[in-house]
């Protein structure tokens, strides 16, 4: 995480001390990855070693104040130009869930992606609530328009990703019940319970066919989601 | 009505129920709705193709019948209310926006906005002075004397939700109604419906995008006609704690 960075970039506007820097990041990026002060002071102790800040001084109250040197605003500089890295994803908890709920006996897979399309829908409310206020701050033009511009970003970063997900949740979904649909062992016919939607491979009755039919999923039975990934399994990709 | 008005829902479904066509053709579009709508609730409704969104908010609208069940808006059963006092409720009460935006072709975007205030006995000359303010609020007053067909889709989408919000409408549906719609355009017509749920009305949302979804105060998950799963209301605080407090 660029802790580094991020006071390198605060202090590039003069020069601060340790409660100040963690106050300024936590405007910045509205508290969303809290700091506390002691990694605000360890993160300086390092920064400090590599040469890219400088001690001197003190603040009329007597804080010790860091500047950034000429080293650490190359780094800064570079920093900036440098595309973020992608090409080693960071282990995400829910691919990591989806992947093991395929076929595994017992689990419900449309169960865990609805728990969790919840879940992921209900952020982006909050977010949302969030964005709506931010946004009226900056309509209101507060006198820390800078930071509201900036927390604003961060918000619509966090909701740009939650909706990734979502998006991402329902396409899984509709993918189970499309190679459930299609699997050599399901049958022709659809549940009884849902004869008129058969016609519609996309609508949600498909996955009550296959191996595991009788359950519907959505009604919190504990078998035929585990079907749908069954059939896909079965198809044997 | 004995029941303080805030407490009682703009809109109340029960129980509903549509089956389209019979025999082998016969389609279950909603199997057993429950859902009340309070004043100042924004509700969005999301679910896959086929699960029977648009169904429900006709149905609500009072532009198609249920199966069984009942449907009260603002207190009235409009299953069992008459065709006159049926027709005065969906003009006075209800504004609907569709995915396909219905303007009358032959009408400026004023007269489309003004016509469902002078249906219901409004003077033309304040009919079309709130159908301006509508489409003043919407960001769209030079477009006034502009006819659906020298509009782009966003801006006929927009007067057909200056139509829909015109006159202090209590309950507002719409169905996709950021479909044609760029994303910011998107979000500014959701920004505005939320501010009238805020000013008082009650709104049901479709939509298939979390991004919209996300501006409702609760969100409803349907599938094959039944509603399977939903979020709960929240204090914004629950998240980021630290902003909100300061905010
Ligand atoms: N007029 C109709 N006649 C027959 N079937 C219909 C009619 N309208 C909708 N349906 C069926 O009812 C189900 C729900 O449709 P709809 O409410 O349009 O779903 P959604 O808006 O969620 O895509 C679908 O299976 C659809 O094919
Ligand atoms: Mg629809």
């Amino acid at each position: 995480m660029s802790i580094r960075h991020g006071l390198l970039a605060l202090l590039e506007h003069g020069p601060r001390y340790g409660s100040q820097l963690r106050t300024e990041f936590e405007s910045r990026t509205g508290s969303t990855w809290p700091l506390n002060v002691g990694q605000v002071y360890t993160t300086l102790g390092r920064l400090e070693r590599d040469g890219l800040v400088s001690q001197g001084g003190a603040d009329g109250a007597g804080h010790p104040l860091y500047a950034i040197t000429d080293a650490g605003r190359a780094e800064l500089r570079t920093w900036f130009e440098r595309p973020v890295d992608r090409s080693s994803p960071a282990r995400d908890e829910l691919a990591i869930k989806l992947a093991m709920a395929v076929g595994a006996p017992g689990v419900d897979i449309r169960e865990v992606i609805q728990a969790q399309r919840r879940h992921t829908v209900k952020a982006m409310q909050d977010y949302t609530r969030l964005k709506a206020q931010a946004l009226t701050a900056l309509e209101d033009g507060g006198p820390r328009e800078r930071d509201d511009v900036a927390w604003l970003l961060v918000l619509e970063q966090l909701i740009f990703q939650t909706e990734a997900e979502a998006r991402w949740l329902d396409h899984c979904e509709s993918r189970l019940i499309r190679l459930s649909a299609t699997a050599p062992a399901a049958p022709a016919t659809a549940h009884p319970a849902a004869p008129a939607t058969a016609s519609e491979p996309g609508a949600g009755a498909g996955v009550r066919r296959g191996p595991g039919a009788g359950v519907g999923a959505g009604d919190g039975g504990g078998g035929s989601g585990g079907a749908a990934g069954g059939g896909a399994e079965g198809r044997g990709r | 009505m004995s029941t303080p008005l805030a407490a009682q829902p703009v809109l109340r479904l029960q129980k509903l129920t549509r089956v389209h066509g019979s025999g082998a053709t016969e389609v279950h579009a909603l199997r057993g709705i429950d859902l009340d709508v309070h004043p100042g609730e924004l509700v969005a409704v999301m679910g896959p193709s086929g699960s029977g969104k648009s169904t429900l908010l006709t149905i609500a609208g009072g532009l198609d019948s249920p199966t069984s069940g009942q449907v009260v808006v603002e207190g009235t059963d409009i299953t069992t209310a008459g065709a006159k006092e049926l027709a005065a409720l969906r003009r006075r009460s209800i504004g609907y926006v569709f995915q396909d935006y219905n303007l009358i072709p032959a009408l400026t975007a004023a007269e489309n906005v003004a016509l469902p205030r002078e249906l219901d006995g409004t003077s033309a000359r304040k009919a079309r002075g709130e159908a301006l303010a509508a489409l003043e609020e919407m960001g769209l007053g030079h477009l006034a004397d502009r006819f659906p067909d020298e509009m782009s889709g966003g801006q006929q989408q927009r007067v057909a939700i200056a139509r829909a919000l015109v006159g202090d409408r209590r309950l507002v549906l719409a169905d996709e109604p950021t479909g044609a719609l760029d994303s910011e355009t998107g979000e500014s017509v959701l920004a505005l419906l939320r501010t009238r749920c805020d000013a008082g009305a009650a709104g049901v949302l479709v939509t298939h995008e979390p991004r919209f979804a996300a501006w409702a105060d609760r969100v409803v998950f349907l599938r094959d006609g039944a509603i399977v799963d939903q979020t709960v209301r929240s204090e914004a605080d629950s998240l980021l704690t630290g902003r909100v407090a300061e905010a």
